[in-house]
């Protein structure tokens, strides 16, 4: 893999990743022995990403979780699980490409693989549609998640969208409708569903395939109502406010953790996902594994009740013990 | 995810509306243009006598026009939005709740309770789009949930009238998670067989409308609603196309398939009457 493209508050790792290059080819025109200068900076430039990485903000890490070069899902497909074998259409209308659904195996256990898949250049992208699903992909999830119902195979869901598609044809075909659909039969599947949002979790659209037993979001993910440019544009009648917009929406994985929206924080490696797809795979795949070894355990009822519950808890409002009217 | 500030024709907050009018008397309706008198309106629930133009209804109008007079008992009337994300944008979340609890009367967006239809006990609740564009934070999505609970421990029908700019993205993630708790409230209540019919009016969108108002075991629409996902706006930015005519609007998703039938608000409660009488309790 190449050098991932440096995001703006890489800045000082590429500048000092550009002096030890110079500090080499120093040494190298002057036959000259720098070796312990160039264990200096190579020392110097891991502080300083770790330093980096240890401190980021919100909007800095809605960019990591943009990173064009982030493994995607199906990145983590072909390294997390074996026997992966793609399962097209809706049996509706079309095969959503944004969507990509499929069976595979993860360790010993088969299982229902539901993704989003972004593109990493502009003809990929035109093919997964940016990632955006339209109806049709909805409703190929449920489709799928229904086939592993009835064969008793667990359901785990890759999440990584922008949102779902605003366009003509999706509300044409009801992407609310698809959404709204999925969410209450996610709650009745009576099969373990387990998700991770590995990059983008945008809004409805990744709610859309993200109820679940437990949910897992990867260190530099976020999950977010409304993305920080359109929370900017309404709040401050401009786009330019997206960073703060990010810190005030609290949509980082360790906001989330806070508010018990997300179940498990799963790390990446030193400097971002986007630096090392196979450690990355490796810290998602075994945390995929353990947990569905866990929930694979639990009876099928006492599971459906515990997912009920802990959506049922969510949200915070004041109650003060004596009401006005009666209570339900 | 809150598309509208204000409804895109008409509706959403008559009782703004009157104020902006001299003595408060009068008003033009945006249907036809002619001058309608507050009284004929107030008759007439809301709608044009000479275009049948549906002017909004707050949700205690609504729920006086289709509950038996005097059944309606109020449920979880204490609950109140809290700023647990300590919103800071131009305005916080804490202004914007008190100035829409000042200018509706109301504690958040939804009225929620119990009463009679024609005799028949039901659940019930209501979005209120003039506050704060009945967008859905903890508060909505709560009420909601107990209300449809309550349903479903009482073997009642659920009926749900929405309105609604979308999820309160002053509340963040946890409004996006009231479309799965509200869901799965309906999920149970349909596992018990019982009926759930959705009301949609002017405009109802986004996160509400990719939650419970999809979810109805009979979808009704107010005419001429404005019902869709996406924002019109978003929509054209993003495909660079026109829309088509009519579009995200009642008529238009009849067309397409999504709303059972569109009911003109004077026949409401005795479509829903009979709807409910029809499918009537399943046997358990
Ligand atoms: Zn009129």
């Amino acid at each position: 893999m190449k050098e991932p493209q440096p995001l703006d508050f890489e800045k000082p790792i590429v500048e000092l990743q550009r002096r030890l290059q110079e500090i080499r080819e120093h040494s190298d025109e002057h036959a000259l022995d720098f070796d312990s200068e160039v264990e200096a900076m190579e020392a110097k430039i891991e502080i300083t990403r770790r330093e980096i990485y240890d401190n980021l903000n919100a909007w800095q890490r809605v960019q990591i979780a943009r990173h064009v070069q982030r493994p995607f899902a199906l990145d983590y497909v072909e390294r997390c699980f074996t026997n992966w074998n793609e399962l097209h259409g809706d049996r509706l209308f079309g095969d959503d490409k944004a969507m990509p659904c499929g069976i595979a195996m993860l360790g010993e256990h088969r299982c229902i693989v539901i993704t989003n898949q972004k593109g990493r250049n502009t003809k990929e992208n035109v093919l997964r549609n940016f990632g955006c699903a339209h109806p049709e992909g909805y409703r190929k999830a449920l489709r799928l998640m229904q086939l592993g119902e009835k064969f008793h195979l667990p359901v785990i869901s890759l999440i990584d969208t922008p949102g779902a598609y605003p366009g003509i044809g999706s509300e044409e075909r009801h992407i609310a409708e698809a959404i709204a659909v999925n969410l209450r039969e996610m709650m009745k599947l009576r099969v373990p569903i387990l998700a991770a949002v590995i990059g983008e979790g945008g809004s409805g659209g990744a709610l859309g395939i993200g109820v679940a037993d437990h949910v897992m979001i990867l260190e530099n993910a976020y999950y977010s109502v409304i993305s920080p440019e359109a929370c900017s544009a309404i709040l401050w009648k401009d786009r330019r406010h997206a960073a703060e917009a990010a810190e005030a929406l609290k949509l980082t994985a360790q906001d989330l953790m806070r508010l018990n929206v997300v179940d498990e924080i799963v790390s990446e490696p030193d400097g971002g996902a986007h630096r090392a797809h196979e450690k990355a795979a490796e810290i998602l795949g075994r945390a995929l594994h353990s947990n569905l070894e866990r929930l694979l355990k639990i009876p099928i009822n006492q599971l459906l009740k515990k997912r009920y519950e802990k959506f049922r808890r969510l949200g915070n409002f004041a109650e003060p013990p004596k009401g006005n009217g009666a209570t339900g | 995810m809150a598309i509208f500030k204000k409804p895109p024709t008409g509706g959403g907050g008559g009782r703004k509306r009157r104020s902006d009018i001299p003595e408060g008397l009068f008003q033009k309706c945006p249907g036809c243009n002619e001058v309608v008198h507050e009284i004929e309106l107030t008759e007439n629930q809301r709608v044009c006598p000479h275009c049948d133009y549906h002017f909004s209804q707050s949700a205690k109008e609504r729920i006086e026009s289709l509950l038996d007079p005097g059944s309606f008992v109020e449920m979880d009337a204490s609950l109140h939005s809290v700023d647990s994300l300590r919103f800071q944008g131009m305005a916080t979340y804490k202004d914007r709740l008190k100035k829409y609890q000042e200018s509706t009367g109301l504690i958040d967006a939804v009225l929620s309770g119990y009463g009679t239809l024609e005799g028949i006990r039901v659940a019930i609740a209501v979005m209120d789009f003039a506050f704060l564009a009945a967008t859905m934070g903890s508060v909505v999505g709560e009420r909601i949930t107990r209300a449809i609970e309550y349903a479903t421990t009482e073997r009642i029908p659920i009926i749900i009238i929405s309105a609604s700019g979308g999820a309160r993205m002053y509340e963040g993630m946890l409004s996006l998670m009231q479309m799965a708790k509200t869901s799965g409230a309906l999920a149970r209540h349909g596992e018990a067989r019982l009926p759930y019919i959705s009301i949609l009016t002017n405009p109802t969108t986004a996160g509400v409308m990719a939650s419970y108002a999809s979810l109805g075991d009979i979808i009704v629409a107010e005419p001429k609603s404005m019902i869709g996902f996406a924002g019109p706006r978003v929509i054209k930015e993003t495909t660079h196309q026109d829309l088509p005519k009519g579009f995200q609007t009642a008529e238009f998703l009849e067309e397409h398939g999504l709303i059972d039938q569109i009911v003109h608000r004077r026949k409401l409660r005795p479509k829903i009457a009979e709807f409910l009488r029809f499918l009537g309790p399943a046997a358990a």
